[in-house]
C-alpha cells in the first residue's frame, strides 16, 4: 500500500507503467513470476479486479505469460522487451517536448538544456 | 443481484431515500458516497432488510427484502454493538452459531492477519481493534453481499489501512460483491469498482471508477462535487 495514483489515468494503466518500469530498470527480470493477483492487490491497495485486469492487459501486449496452473510470467523474449524498453523512452521523449513547447522553447533550447545538464552532472562526478 | 425498483423511504413525513433504481450485481466493490444526511445508512438498511420502503420493491437475488433475505447479506453498523464480557474467540463461536454461513476458519485466519488476539475481550480493545473485529465479524461470513456502513469512521489511518488490506485480502469476488459507505474517499477509491453518489436521497450517478479517470480525467470526489454543483445550478435555472 501507499502508491499514490493520479487522478487522471486509470490505475490498472498506471499499475502496467509501474510493472513496466521495474522491468526496464531490472528490478524484475525475464522470467520472473508474478506475484498472485490478491497478494499484489493487498499489496499496493487496489481491488483485486484492477490487477486481475493489469495482467490480462500485459499479456495482451506480450509483457509477461500466463501458464496454465503456474502463473504469470514476465516473458522471456528479449525483443519485445526491448521493445518496451524503446517505448518507455519514446513516452517520457513525448512529454518531456511536449511540456517543453507548450512552455515555449525550442528544440534547439532543449538539446542545449540537456547537454548542460548532463555535462554539469559529469563535472559533479568528477569532483 | 440485489435490485431496487423506484425505491422511497420516508422516516414519519421526512424523505430519506426519493425514487432510487439500481442493480448491484456480484463481483464488484461498490462505494456509495455523499454528504451527510445524503441516505447513505438509510439506503444500506434498506438492502440488507433491516428497513422496509415506503414504496417500491427492493429483491436479493430475486427474493423481496425482508428479514428472510438477511441470509444473502453480511451487514456491517456503524455502532459499536458487541458484547463486552466475550473474548474474540466466543464471539466468533457465537456467530457461528447464529449464521449457518459463518467460516470460523477463515475468522481465525482474518484475525492473524490484523494481528488480533483471540482471547481478548471485546471490552478490553481499543476502539482500532473493535473496528478490526467488526471486520472481521463480517468478512467470514460467506454471504454474497457484504455491506458495510462506514467500516472506516472514527479510526485512524493505520487502522484505516489494515481493514482495507483484510478486506481486499478476504473477500472472493468470484462470488461476493461489497457495498460500503465511506467519506474516506482518498484512501478507499483506488479499492472501489463502482461509485454511487447520493444527494438529498436522490441517485445522482453511478459509474466504473476506472471510467470517471479515463473520461472525466477525475478522482471520485472531484466527480463528485462535479454532480453537487450540476445539480444546484439546475435548481437555479
Amino acid at each position: 500500500m501507499g502508491i499514490d495514483f493520479k487522478p487522471d489515468k486509470p490505475i490498472y494503466q498506471q499499475i502496467m507503467d509501474l510493472i513496466s518500469s521495474e522491468i526496464i530498470r531490472g528490478k524484475r527480470c525475464p522470467g520472473d513470476r508474478l506475484t498472485s493477483v490478491r497478494d499484489y492487490a493487498v499489496e499496493i491497495g487496489v481491488n483485486a479486479n484492477t490487477i486481475q485486469r493489469v495482467y490480462q492487459e500485459l499479456e495482451r501486449i506480450g509483457i509477461v505469460e500466463s501458464r496454465r496452473g503456474q502463473g504469470t510470467f514476465i516473458t522471456e523474449n528479449h525483443n519485445r522487451l526491448h521493445q518496451l524498453r524503446e517505448e518507455m523512452k519514446q513516452q517520457y521523449i513525448q512529454s518531456f517536448v511536449s511540456d517543453m513547447q507548450s512552455l515555449g522553447f525550442s528544440l534547439r533550447e532543449m538539446i542545449e538544456g540537456i547537454h548542460q545538464y548532463t555535462k554539469k552532472g559529469d563535472d559533479d562526478d568528477q569532483a | 443481484m440485489i435490485k431496487l425498483e423506484e425505491v422511497h423511504k420516508k422516516y414519519w413525513v421526512y424523505p430519506a431515500i426519493k425514487d432510487i433504481t439500481l442493480s448491484l450485481e456480484i463481483g464488484r466493490i461498490f462505494g456509495i458516497i455523499g454528504e451527510n444526511g445524503s441516505g447513505k445508512s438509510t439506503l444500506l438498511r434498506l438492502m440488507a432488510g433491516l428497513l422496509k420502503p415506503t414504496k417500491g420493491v427492493i429483491t436479493i437475488n430475486g427474493e423481496v427484502a425482508s428479514r428472510q433475505t438477511r441470509k444473502h447479506v453480511a451487514y456491517l453498523s456503524d455502532q459499536d454493538y458487541y458484547f463486552p464480557y466475550f473474548t474474540i474467540e466466543e464471539l466468533i463461536q457465537y456467530y457461528h452459531s447464529q449464521f449457518s454461513d459463518f467460516d470460523s476458519i477463515k475468522a481465525k485466519s482474518i484475525i492473524d492477519f490484523l494481528s488480533l488476539e483471540p482471547t481478548a475481550k471485546i471490552g478490553h480493545l481499543s476502539k482500532g481493534n473493535r473496528g478490526r473485529v467488526k471486520m472481521v465479524m463480517t468478512l467470514s461470513r460467506n454471504a454474497p453481499f457484504l455491506i458495510l456502513d462506514e467500516p472506516f469512521s472514527g479510526l485512524d489511518p493505520m487502522v484505516r489501512k489494515s481493514i482495507l488490506q483484510g478486506l481486499i485480502q478476504f473477500v472472493d469476488l468470484s462470488r461476493q460483491s461489497v457495498i460500503l459507505t465511506t467519506h474516506e474517499l482518498k484512501e478507499v477509491e483506488s479499492v472501489l469498482d463502482v461509485a454511487i453518489v447520493l444527494k438529498e436521497g436522490k441517485l445522482m450517478g453511478r459509474k466504473p471508477v476506472e471510467q470517471i479517470r479515463e473520461e472525466q480525467k477525475m478522482s471520485i470526489l472531484e466527480w463528485m462535487e462535479n454532480l453537487y454543483q450540476e445539480e444546484r445550478e439546475s435548481m437555479k435555472a
